[in-house]
């Protein structure tokens, strides 16, 4: 739970206007921007930690982290399946 | 991959090393502490200590969530998890934390429903489609995680669930920075700032420790180059006689913080007068409970919390690492009777943990080659 993964804005305001879609390492998921002083837009890369969006990064920011996170191994497996496994609305 | 370069590229890391180097002092020997897990990780990762002069030494800080939680709050959490009805929800990386009376795993093969979540929304949801339950999250994390918890109470506030509360665990890093500063056993020159809680708290709170402690603190990307720039940064500081506190992850971490996530918190939450951390003991001001306005969401009004306390258990040497006063290496259980698979510290249980984060990758860093040669 310690990793704020990144994860590209694909939709804002699905429900409520706090929830957005992220593609998150080509999977979909809701998350909520409602921590954000300035709502993210589509194309907006952000960093998710526990469903929450905590910042909006630019993209080489987001795909280093990605990197690092990869070189992560089991622990990024580990939350990327919560994550899949997260309901969030 | 143009991008990653950027932050990776060996012929700055090794320009970088060289100016480290050429600011060393002879003769003086310099102590810099990472407070944050994630940076541990990419120290042993990546190797970072190779490109630093000898004189430089990096201890790991406390900034492991659950390597901080005692163990009475874990066996409180499964006092909880007891009770009839209740549904108790945790992070995953909770789940092997061994409390006094073994881990959530344990008790959940004694018959107590303790999930997994990934959000605390999730437990949220849990607790909407399960209204005959009394579901409970069982907060945990520094001031990174939070903000999370802060806005989910405000949403079952807002939709009035009366089946969901929080077994808050929340620490503050601050307090814990300064009960090391203020301990004996350690002379630190200078501090790593963490990444993540500081996009939340920003910079300002790390202020007292350049101008009480005179010691500079530079708040640090997670990148290999974010950790040495972050070094050369702190080495040119006590060069030039300065102690501030700089901002090297600009790029991420807003000088003030997240306003709308602090608000969160201080609209549900409140300091507790003291909370007992993991092998720091008890340290005042450091931990967070909900506000009296949230008291009918707060498991510790709702349910009777006995309040266990437990002593670590006699092996474990996670306090001293934590402070970062002994390397993981030096624990006499580690890698024997402590392993990720059978952690009998907390410091191994959490990948953050420097303890797990030495494991995995089996470091031996110059120090314990050196070390272990003498030994022979
Ligand atoms: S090896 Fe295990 S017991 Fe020793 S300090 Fe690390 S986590 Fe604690």
């Amino acid at each position: 739970m310690c990793l704020a993964i990144p994860g590209e804005v694909v939709e804002v305001g699905v429900g409520r206007p706090e929830l957005a879609r992220v593609e998150v390492s080509g999977v979909r998921r809701t998350v909520n921007v409602g921590l954000l002083a300035v709502p993210p837009a589509p194309g907006d890369w952000v960093l998710i930690h526990v469903g929450f969006a905590l910042s909006v990064v630019d993209e080489a920011e987001a795909r280093a982290t990605l990197a690092l996170l990869e070189e992560l191994g089991q622990a990024y497996e580990d939350e990327l399946a919560a994550l899949a496994g997260s309901r969030i609305d | 991959m143009r991008f990653v370069d950027e932050y990776r590229d060996a012929e700055t890391a090794r320009a970088l090393a060289a100016r480290i180097s050429a600011l060393c002092e002879p003769g003086r020997r310099y102590t810099f502490m990472e407070v944050c897990g994630g940076h541990t990780h990419t120290i042993y990762q990546h190797g970072i200590e190779d490109y630093l002069p000898e004189q430089i030494t990096l201890v790991h800080g406390p900034g492991c969530p659950v390597c901080v939680i005692p163990m009475g709050r874990v066996d409180d959490a499964i006092h909880l998890a007891r009770q009839p009805d209740v549904l108790m929800t945790s992070f995953g990386d909770m789940m092997r934390v061994p409390g006094g009376d073994g881990s959530f795993f344990d008790s959940n093969a004694e018959g107590t429903d303790i999930r997994m979540v990934y959000s605390p929304l999730d437990a949220l949801n849990l607790a909407r489609a399960n209204p005959d339950r009394q579901v409970v999250f069982m907060a945990i994390g520094f001031e990174t995680t939070a903000p999370s918890t802060a806005m989910t109470l405000l949403r079952a506030a807002a939709e009035d669930l009366r089946n969901f509360s929080v077994f808050c665990n929340h620490v503050t890093i601050v307090p814990a920075i300064k009960a090391i500063l203020d301990s004996p056993d350690l002379r630190l020159d200078g501090f790593l700032g963490p990444g993540h809680v500081s996009t939340v708290i920003g910079c300002r709170p790390y202020e007292f420790i350049a101008r009480e402690y005179g010691k500079p603190v530079v708040v640090a990307g997670f990148e290999p180059l974010d950790i040495l720039e972050s070094i050369h940064r702190l080495m040119l500081q006590l060069r030039e006689g300065r102690a501030e506190v700089e901002n090297q992850y600009a790029r991420v971490v807003p000088w003030d913080g997240n306003p709308v996530a602090l608000r969160a918190i201080g609209e549900t939450m409140r300091l507790r007068p003291h909370f007992e951390w993991r092998g720091l003991g008890f340290i005042s001001h450091s931990a967070l409970r909900l506000r009296e306005e949230y008291a009918r969401f707060d498991a510790e009004e709702r349910f009777e919390v006995p309040g266990v306390r437990v002593a670590d258990p006699k092996a474990c040497q996670c306090g001293e690492v934590l402070k970062g006063v002994l390397k993981p290496w030096e624990c006499k259980v580690f890698g024997t009777a402590c392993t990720p698979e059978t952690p009998i510290g907390t410091c191994m249980v959490s990948p953050e943990g420097a303890c797990a984060a030495y494991y995995n990758f089996g470091r031996f860093t110059r120090t314990r080659v050196r070390e272990a040669v003498a030994g022979r």
